[in-house]
Order: C-alpha cells, then sequence, then structure tokens
C-alpha cells in the first residue's frame, strides 16, 4: 500500500467530477485527494488524483477509469519526476505577542507567507508539497491552541528537466 | 430544417433502424409517445410495470442481438428502471434508455415527479447524460446507439428534459459520432495471443473455458472449431451455457458453485486454463486461492477491467472473442488429449450429475421433460433454484439459447425478459422457467403477453420457498425459514420447520390466475403429467402457466458452499 499519482484528463462536462469520485467510493478506493480545474482547451479538465492503493488495486483503478467515456486520458505519474505543490491556508487565533513571533519564525522556516494579520491572529498562506503541509499542521496543532485548516489538494505537472515535487 | 426534439427523437429511431420501443407512458414523455403513434413503422410495447419493462427490452435485445430501446417518464418511471439497467449493465446487455424529465427551469426545484436518475444510475451504465441542450439531442442519441453495443455491451441511459423535447432545433441525425474517450480496440494483439496459444500447445492437461462473452460475440462456431482442431474439452460458466452443443463430445458442462463435480475437479487439475469471455466471477472461482492451483491461466475479454481483477493470469489478451477464436483457428493444431479426457470422464462416472428424484415430482424430470417437448427455441430462467437447475439439465445447441440473469441474480427477470423474447423472436418457441417467489415478483406481465400476443410458456417450479435461500438455511442456518416461506400467515408458529397438513393454502392458485388472464393454467403433481403439460402448452394458442407442484426439501447439488474452494464440492 502506498500513494499513487494519476493525472486524469476528462471531458468538461456536468456530471464527470460525480462520476470520477462516485467510482472511488464505490468500489472502495481509497482517495486521498482529488483536484479539479480546466486546461488550456475550456472542454478539457484536468483531474490530479491521489489514491492509496496496492499494486493491483490501481491497475484496476487506471483501467477502470479508462472505460468510462467521459475519460480521455488517464497519465500515471506516481513515479514521473513532477512539479507537486498544494495551497493551504491556516488561520491561528487567540495569540499574544510572543505567539506571535513564533508564526513568523515558523513561516520563515518553512518558506511560506503570512498574508493577513489581526490583533490576536494570523492567516499563513502555504504553498508547499503536501507531506509538507502535513507537517506544517501538525506543528501548529502542536504549538497553538486554535487553528483552522483549509486546504486544496494537490496539482501536480510533469517536470521538464527537475526531478524534485 | 428545423424540427421539434420530439421529431427528431423518432427520426433518430428509425435511422437506427428500431422496430420495437418498450415504452411507459407518463407526463413528461407524452409527446414522445404522440410522435411514436405517427410513427407506423415503430412498434410500441406497453408493459405493466417499469421493471418488467427493462428485462422485456434485456429479453428482446438477447433475443435478437439488437440494441433495446426503453422509454419511460420521470420521477418514478425512471426509478423502477434502475433494477433493470443494473442487470443489463451486469450481464452485458446493449440497451439504450430514454427518461423524460422535467423541463430545464424546474431542475432543481423537487418538481413534480422529478429525479436525478442520471445521478441514480451512474454506477450502472457506460454513459448517462441528461440533454442540456436541444442542439445536442441527435449528438447525444447516437452516442448511445454507438456505445450501448459496442466492445462489451451495456445500458446507456438518455434523460431529455419536457422543454428538449418541444424546442425546435436542428433536424440532422448524425451518421456518427467521434467520442474521443472511447475507442474500443478492435484490433487483435497477435503477439500475446501467440503467447497465449503457445501454452494451449505445450499444455498435457489443458481446459477452454468459455463466458458469456463468448454468446454475446456469437462466437460459438469459432469456439467449437477450435476445441474440434486442438481437441481441447471445453467448461461453460452458467452464463457461456450454449457457447457449444450439450452433445458435443468435447463439452464437459458447466463449471462455478453448482457446477459439475468433474467440471470443478478438472479445472482444479488442468495444467492451462484457456478462458475466453468471463470475468471469474466469484460464483466461478470460490476461494481465488484455491482456483486453478495448477494452471497457467490465459484470459481472452474485451474489458481491460476484466482482466486480472480477480484472478491474476499469465497471459491476458485484450479483444472480442470472435476476433481471438478466428485468428486462433489459423494456428490450431492437433493436440494428443485422450488421457486427459478419459481422466475427466472418470469423474465424471464418480460423481455424475443427477437427483435423487425420490422426493416426488424431480425438478430433473421436469427439465429433462422440458428438453423433449421444447428441442428448440429459446429457454429463459428467473433466479433461484430453478435457475441452477435448468443450468444444469436444460440441453442448449446452435437451435436452443438460453436467456438468465447472471451476474446481478435478479428475481423478477424470467416472466418479463420471456416475453420480451418471445417479441423479439415471434416465430421460436419461449420457455419462461421460473420459481413461485421470482414469479410473483413481476407476474402483472401476463396482460402484457396476452395483449402482445407474446406467447410463453411459464413453468413454475412451486416448492412454496424462496429455495434457494431456504437452501442455505436448510443446511447452514439452522433449518429456521420463517420468512423464506412463501405459504406462512400470521397464525403460524415461529419455529416451523417445513410444511405440514396444518399449512394455509398456497397464495395465489396460479390456474386460477392464469386463466383470469385468459391463458392457459395447468397444473402437475404426478411425473407421468409432466410431458403431456408441456404439449398442451405448446400447442396453445396463448401463453400457458405450469404450476409444477415440487418438494420443498430439493436441493440444488453439488454445490460449493461461498468462499469455499472448488474442489470442496458438498455433494450429497
Amino acid at each position: 500500500m502506498r500513494d499513487r499519482w494519476i493525472s486524469l484528463y476528462v471531458e468538461n462536462q456536468v456530471g464527470v467530477l460525480a462520476k470520477v469520485s462516485g467510482l472511488f467510493s464505490g468500489k472502495n478506493y481509497n482517495l486521498q485527494s482529488l483536484t479539479v480545474g480546466t486546461t488550456e482547451h475550456e472542454d478539457v479538465s484536468r483531474m490530479t488524483i491521489c489514491v492509496t492503493s496496492d499494486d493491483v488495486t490501481f491497475e484496476q483503478i487506471k483501467k477502470q477509469l479508462n472505460r468510462m467515456v467521459e475519460v480521455i486520458k488517464v497519465v500515471d505519474i506516481t513515479s514521473a519526476p513532477l512539479h507537486m505543490k498544494e495551497l493551504l491556508y491556516a488561520r491561528i487565533n487567540d495569540i499574544g505577542p510572543d505567539e506571535m513571533s513564533q508564526v513568523f519564525q515558523l513561516a520563515e522556516v518553512f518558506k511560506v507567507r503570512v498574508c493577513d494579520a489581526g490583533e490576536d491572529c494570523l492567516i499563513l498562506e502555504c504553498l508547499l508539497t503536501t507531506e509538507s503541509n502535513d507537517e506544517l499542521i501538525k506543528l501548529l496543532k502542536k504549538k497553538f491552541k486554535k487553528v483552522s485548516i483549509v486546504r486544496g489538494g494537490a496539482v501536480a505537472m510533469e517536470s521538464i528537466s527537475i526531478s524534485k515535487r | 430544417m428545423s424540427i421539434t426534439g420530439r421529431k427528431l427523437f423518432v427520426k433518430a429511431l428509425l435511422e437506427e433502424n428500431v422496430d420495437t420501443v418498450f415504452a411507459y407512458p407518463g407526463g413528461m414523455v407524452t409527446d414522445i409517445i404522440d410522435e411514436l403513434y405517427k410513427t407506423p413503422e415503430i412498434k410500441v410495447v406497453l408493459p405493466r410495470h417499469e421493471q418488467a419493462l427493462v428485462h422485456e427490452a434485456e429479453g428482446y435485445a438477447r433475443a435478437t442481438g439488437k440494441t433495446a430501446v426503453c422509454l419511460v417518464t420521470s420521477g418514478p418511471g425512471a426509478t423502477n428502471t434502475i433494477t433493470g439497467i443494473a442487470d443489463a449493465f451486469y450481464d452485458s446487455i446493449p440497451l439504450v434508455i430514454f427518461t423524460g424529465q422535467v423541463s430545464q427551469n424546474l431542475i432543481g426545484n423537487d418538481a413534480f415527479q422529478e429525479v436525478d436518475i442520471v445521478g441514480m444510475t451512474r454506477s450502472v451504465v457506460k454513459y448517462g447524460v441528461t440533454v442540456s441542450d436541444r442542439e445536442l439531442l441527435g449528438r447525444q442519441m447516437k452516442m448511445a446507439f454507438q456505445i450501448a453495443p459496442a466492445g462489451k455491451p451495456g445500458p446507456v441511459l438518455i434523460d431529455i428534459p419536457k422543454d428538449i423535447q418541444l424546442a425546435s432545433g436542428s433536424g440532422e441525425y448524425p451518421s456518427y459520432v467521434d467520442i474521443r474517450g472511447y475507442k474500443i480496440n478492435t484490433s487483435v494483439h497477435i503477439g500475446q495471443l501467440k503467447k497465449a496459444y503457445k501454452l494451449l500447445k505445450n499444455a498435457k492437461s489443458p481446459i477452454i473455458l468459455a463466458g458469456g462473452g463468448v454468446n454475446i460475440a456469437r462466437a460459438g462456431d469459432s469456439l467449437r472449431k477450435f476445441a474440434e482442431q486442438t481437441n481441447v474439452p471445453v467448461a461453460t460458466t452458467v452464463m457461456g451455457k450454449g457457447a457449444i452443443a450439450y452433445d458435443h463430445p468435447l463439452y464437459i458442462g458447466n463449471c462455478g458453485m453448482h457446477g459439475k463435480y468433474s467440471v470443478n475437479k478438472a479445472i482444479s487439475e488442468c495444467d492451462v486454463l484457456f478462458s475466453i469471455g468471463t470475468r471469474f466471477n466469484d460464483r466461478i472461482t470460490g476461494d481465488l486461492n484455491e482456483f486453478a492451483p495448477k494452471a497457467s491461466i490465459v484470459h481472452i475479454d474485451i474489458d481491460t477491467a476484466s482482466i486480472s481483477r480477480n484472478v491474476v493470469v499469465d497471459v491476458p489478451v485484450v479483444c472480442d472473442a470472435n476476433a481471438a477464436l478466428d485468428k486462433l483457428l489459423e494456428w490450431a493444431e492437433p493436440k494428443d488429449t485422450e488421457d486427459w479426457i478419459t481422466k475427466i470422464e472418470a469423474w465424471d462416472k464418480e460423481h455424475p450429475l443427477s437427483m435423487r428424484c425420490d422426493l416426488g415430482l424431480c425438478p430433473q424430470s421436469i427439465m429433462e421433460g422440458i428438453n423433449k417437448v421444447f428441442p428448440k427455441g429459446i429457454v429463459v430462467t428467473d433466479v433461484g433454484q430453478h435457475q441452477m437447475w435448468a443450468s444444469q439439465y436444460i440441453t442448449l445447441n446452435e437451435g436452443k439459447k438460453m436467456i438468465t440473469s447472471g451476474g446481478l441474480g435478479t428475481m423478477g427477470f424470467g416472466f418479463p425478459a420471456a416475453i420480451g423474447a418471445k417479441i423479439g423472436a415471434p416465430n421460436q418457441d419461449v420457455v419462461c422457467i421460473t420459481g413461485d417467489g421470482g414469479m410473483q415478483m413481476n407476474m402483472q406481465e401476463m396482460a402484457t403477453s396476452i395483449i402482445e400476443k407474446a406467447n410463453v410458456t411459464v413453468c413454475i417450479l412451486n416448492n412454496q420457498y424462496l429455495g434457494m435461500v431456504k437452501q442455505f438455511q436448510q443446511l447452514f442456518y439452522g433449518k429456521r425459514y420463517k420468512i423464506t416461506c412463501l405459504r406462512r400467515n400470521v397464525d403460524c408458529p415461529d419455529d416451523c420447520k417445513g410444511p405440514s397438513g396444518a399449512c394455509p393454502p398456497y397464495l395465489p392458485d396460479f390456474v386460477k390466475w392464469a386463466e383470469s388472464y385468459g391463458a392457459l393454467g395447468l397444473r402437475v403433481t404426478e411425473p407421468g403429467q409432466i410431458e403431456d403439460a408441456l404439449r398442451e402448452a405448446k400447442a396453445n394458442q396463448t401463453s400457458t402457466v405450469i404450476e409444477f407442484l415440487i418438494s420443498s426439501d430439493e436441493l440444488v447439488l453439488p454445490m460449493v458452499k461461498g468462499g469455499n474452494a472448488m474442489s470442496e464440492m458438498i455433494l450429497k
């Protein structure tokens, strides 16, 4: 069992997202994240899907996706060199001046931006890999009492020359 | 030229050479129905329930090989079709289902008879869409007729809002549409197929396993030739039954949960399992770790997703059964399989397929009676014990086919599917073998049978129980039958262990019920009456219901308990 990545080209039509996500729930596949947006062709959407599975199930997932009429192309990008990032906002509430500076320090270490602030709160805007976002969340929850998080799921594109995620 | 949606709808059906539509009227399809009234080329069949409507279409599609067309209204009309659609999906039956929908300005308002039928059926159709633009109607109808029969056939649902039916727009119906996400593999991968053949060629004890895909591809003829040219024995699944004639010397019988002992034994012992058009359903394999443990497995299937899903195969070949067999025929050379066949015959002698027949009217004798009186035609079954007895004892060949609900196992399938088959093949005798439980799930269709003059011989094997469930309760659940007994009423004791003289009368009286529709009703209680009753039914000018009163203690044997290895058969 490990994380796998699929880049999925689908028709940009009503119901396609429901159909794809329905496949994962209906067949008990372990969907980790799914993002979708249009591509350079407005009638084509591209999904970035992360799923945790074994080899056999993953093969089956790709075949099942492939046989959907609305699916144009299934690309397995699990082992391809990628650019992959996820947008995350974290709001830290009810904090004093000491804690605020801690947040600024963390932001520097993680190379994320403090994008908004109030008297006793801050918002971090993080563009990191999913794994780094996971780590940041863990840390924030440990250090601060009131943290609210929204994250968008990862989007990925095959890299030209770099092999780093 | 600009025409209305309803006119384009009918034009499309005509261009698709649709001669029959199974339709149930309702508010959101009245316009289309009205248009169909003006179209004498298309016969409109009115069933009595939308679930049965789809089963009738399935029977029609199976009997004719054509894509069948259904038309129902929105809301309950649409939801009633879902069971039939799922059945067609699991058994790969090409259907196009048109549902009416409320006008687009009402969608989402919880309007009268509004449901999201496309959303509800998403997991049981090949493709489903609500037409959102009058200019897309022609294209989407064409897509439906292209997708339904292609590759692994199946149902396609097109939901048409009322305003689209009325709106004027292009009168063009395309002769072909390009669907970029749906390209069927029509070629044969010669390299893979050669590898597959090489395995077979070097095998000492090979088996060809033919599934429903062989029947769907109408590849029976090529299968027989291939088996003959290689001398390799052929086993079938329930859905593959009839792919080769029952009396062919190389045919060894059905495998699976209620298959023959010798066939399951042969699959357990074979060194190459050459399978074509089967998805290795759990009823075929039993415990996957113990399935064909000594064999290298070849799997030929049109559907990539069916390959290496349940059984890990050694040589996968993605292609149509007919295309593969035609290519294989070019290479086929005779093998010496005499010892192997002798071995299988010895296993068959050890535990031949036959019932005890000491509990009164014997299901095996009924099946043999049907074989004798109806040597040709179409046998349609419902789901349950009778279905398995039919799969064991009904004999099929080029002139006789069986239609059954294999994948979904839909009770209530048999009778309407038989009517649909008769409508599709009016010159053939159609026999419906059903149980007293399944018959009651769609018995309203007797009206359809009578008004359409679609005469079928309905053989109800009445054991007063939901027999297949009872069999499980008898063997594994301490013989507790409270709601499996169809004779029970509120005065019965909770711990009833079986029928006695004190039981309430069976409901309904099937003979009187049949007569109330103007059909012929017969009741058979003695073995000597079986053939006479069947002959009377065959000669009758309306549908006939024959109620065979059989013992509730009859079991379907041999049997493999779900999840057990195929070699662990319960024989007695």
